[in-house]
């Protein structure tokens, strides 16, 4: 690389690496506040990660699925009337293969739960236990008693708050009343044979799940659904799923990705990214006054060197390059031992973190009590990158101060 | 080789409200391989005329031309070809490079002109011995004393033969053993390899090597005589 016009990169790495180590103190503060700084971008970007990964993953979960059929009036008016028929055999080859990996019939209807004290509006899921399981349901989240275990178990689960509300108990009965089609009033008894815990208090108040035969049976809506839940894929990119989905659904129903059926959710996951690199140069910034101030001692203490290199010839070009090529050692070396922290103070905590302590008020938000970091190589790319890219940005401005001394002012003796 | 010519050079600069004359309406010509001496008190203006036609700084008025080339009228890039390629500086106060080594100091010129490795390492080698500091080649500027710091400048000035030393007190800082031993090996470029002189000095022992002496007072010129050596 060596021209006639300046040093070769050789020569310029090797005075930017000795003037970094000059100020020997400084260099290692301003090391230790990059390094610190990258780790707190990456470190709490992965807890963030975690955080919304997780409310969406349970979000989701509840739904469930990642795209939904519906009768196209259901989610304005979640009423027997409104529903669909068992899929057809096109559908159900659709829904045998991939992309498709589980998918459920559900019925899923308001209704009213009684018990000898109380009653509550509940919503009422008629499912099918193995396919329920499937695409979401958590069979560990039954804390009494047991899930359903077919499709005409006459048992009923209910959540352990709705338990409360009703003041009852597993194994005593309770009623439920819901709309037949034509207006027709249709209830029935079930016995609780198993309580949950919602991930969410509202799941665990709302919810009772029957098995669908039984449901259809108590609604009597024949073999009719309220509606088909599909999971497959990843649910960052459901599109492939629901494009898939809706081809073989044909027009007669409205056919809907997660990120639609719940816009909340599929909001949370779109603003992430952007939140993340907000939260990057936001630490950036504060780091950036300090590599500023860092850069500009450096220059004014070596006013005379670059006066005097100058004079013998150099072009304020290779001086420009030589303070640019410090603030990159700098920056290379403060980004290193961040990343380092951040992965080591990470990768101890991937068995999650547990947030009981302040649970209460974080499962009101939505979350689950333990938190699991997500260091996600994207993430680790956006914060080196912003890093390098605004540091050397910042840099200019010394650099090119730099290369603007003027040799007789810069050598004239003091 | 060169030859110089300085016609009616001005500078002013401000002090305060004063304006100081440090080059006041100089003229000089120096002919090609001249061996030349500038004398005078303290702020008589020796440093900013060398530093002129080093092209380090503008002047004021006046024309200054190095091979009939304009100096005055380069812009910024071809001067610092200029002093890259053909110029070597030994300056008054400040010479060194405090992070390289005295080698690393002596070969930085060959190192911004692109000469490849080995052969800045023999020259500067080379130079280094000439001047009597062989063994202190991997010394930082910090390690060394003012006349050895003086000697490793000389040497980075000369070790490529540039047409041209401007040379600013070079035997300020050192004993007479060493300064006149510094003068013959200026003395031996110049004839030998017809290497262009001009010292600023306020030293008795460097003005008897000169062939002619410049005495300038005020920013003037007072004397201009040829000197028969003895
Ligand atoms: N950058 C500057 N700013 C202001 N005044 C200056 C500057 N450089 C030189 N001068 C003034 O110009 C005059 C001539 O200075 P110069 O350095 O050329 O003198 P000199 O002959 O080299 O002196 P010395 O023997 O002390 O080195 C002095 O009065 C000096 O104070
Ligand atoms: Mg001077």
């Amino acid at each position: 690389m060596a021209t006639g016009h300046g040093l070769s990169l050789t020569a310029v790495s090797q005075l930017s690496w000795r003037n970094l180590w000059r100020n020997q103190r400084r260099t290692i503060i301003m090391l230790l506040a990059i390094a610190v700084g990258v780790w707190a971008m990456i470190f709490m970007t992965a807890l963030m990660r975690g955080m919304v990964d997780q409310m969406i993953e349970d979000g989701i979960d509840a739904l469930p699925g990642y795209v939904q059929l519906h009768h196209p009036d259901y989610r304005d008016d979640p009423n027997v009337e409104n529903s669909l028929p068992p899929p057809g055999p096109e559908l159900l080859v659709a829904l045998g293969s991939p992309p498709v990996e589980a998918w459920a019939r559900r019925v899923k209807v308001p209704a009213m739960a009684s018990s000898e004290r109380n009653n509550r509006a509940v919503m009422l899921l008629g499912v099918d236990p193995q396919p329920e399981i499937a695409v979401g349901f958590d069979p560990s989240s039954i804390v009494a008693g047991r899930f359903l275990e077919g499709p005409n178990d006459p048992g009923l689960v209910v959540g352990r708050k709705l338990l409360e509300r009703l003041e009852t108990d597993l194994g005593k009965r309770i009623v439920i009343m819901s709309q037949g089609p034509n207006n027709s009033i249709a209830d029935r008894g079930f016995r609780i044979v198993g309580v949950f815990e919602g991930k969410l208090s509202a799941q665990e108040e709302n919810l009772v799940y029957a098995a669908i035969g039984t449901t259809q049976e108590l609604l009597g809506m024949g073999e009719q659904i309220s509606e088909i839940a599909v999971k497959g894929g990843d649910y960052r990119d459901a599109s492939a799923l629901y494009a898939w989905v809706e081809q073989a659904a044909g027009g007669q129903y409205e056919v809907l990705p997660w990120t639609k059926l719940d816009t909340y959710l599929g909001l949370m996951l779109g603003v992430m990214d952007g939140f993340v690199l907000v939260w990057v140069v936001v630490i950036f910034m504060a780091l950036s006054f300090g590599l500023v101030n860092t850069l500009m001692m450096a220059v004014f203490e070596r006013v005379r060197e670059f006066g005097l290199m100058q004079a013998l010839g150099m072009k304020p070009a290779s001086i420009l390059y030589q303070v640019l090529l410090e603030a990159l050692m700098l920056l290379t070396l403060g980004l290193l031992l961040g990343n380092v922290m951040a992965v080591a103070s990470i990768m101890p905590l991937r068995d999650g973190i547990d947030l009981s302590i302040v649970a209460e008020g974080i499962e009101m938000m939505g979350a689950s009590s333990t938190l699991y970091p997500a260091l996600k190589p994207k993430d680790l790319v956006m914060a080196n990158t912003v890093v390098i890219v605004l540091g050397i940005l910042t840099s200019l401005l010394p650099a090119w101060r730099a290369s603007r001394y003027r040799p007789v002012e810069a050598i004239a003796k003091t | 080789m060169a030859e110089i010519k300085c016609v009616e050079l001005c500078k002013t600069y401000r002090q305060g409200d004063a304006i100081i004359k440090a080059l006041d309406h100089v003229s000089l010509d120096i002919e090609q391989g001249a061996f030349i001496c500038l004398s005078g008190p303290s702020g008589s203006g020796k440093t900013t005329l060398l530093n002129m036609i080093g092209g380090l700084d503008a002047l004021d008025s006046g024309e200054i031309s190095i091979d009939g080339q304009r100096v005055d009228l380069l812009e910024k890039g071809a001067l610092a070809d200029l002093r890259l390629h053909h110029i070597g500086f030994v300056f008054q106060s400040y010479n060194l490079i405090p992070v390289l080594s005295a080698r690393e100091n002596v070969e930085f010129v060959m190192q911004v002109q692109g000469v490849p490795a080995a052969e800045r390492r023999r020259k500067s080698m080379a130079i280094l011995e000439e001047v009597g500091l062989k063994d202190m080649e991997g010394r930082r500027p910090s390690q060394l004393s003012g006349g050895q710091q003086q000697r490793v400048a000389v040497a980075r000035a000369i070790v490529s033969q540039p047409k041209l030393v401007l040379a600013d007190e070079p035997t300020a800082n050192l004993d007479s053993v060493s300064a006149k031993h510094l003068m013959e090996l200026f003395v031996e470029l110049n004839q030998n390899h017809r290497v262009t002189f001009l010292i600023s000095t306020h030293d008795e022992r460097v003005m008897r090597y000169a062939q002619r002496l410049v005495r300038m007072r005020d920013g003037k010129v007072v004397s201009d005589e040829i000197q028969i050596s003895d």
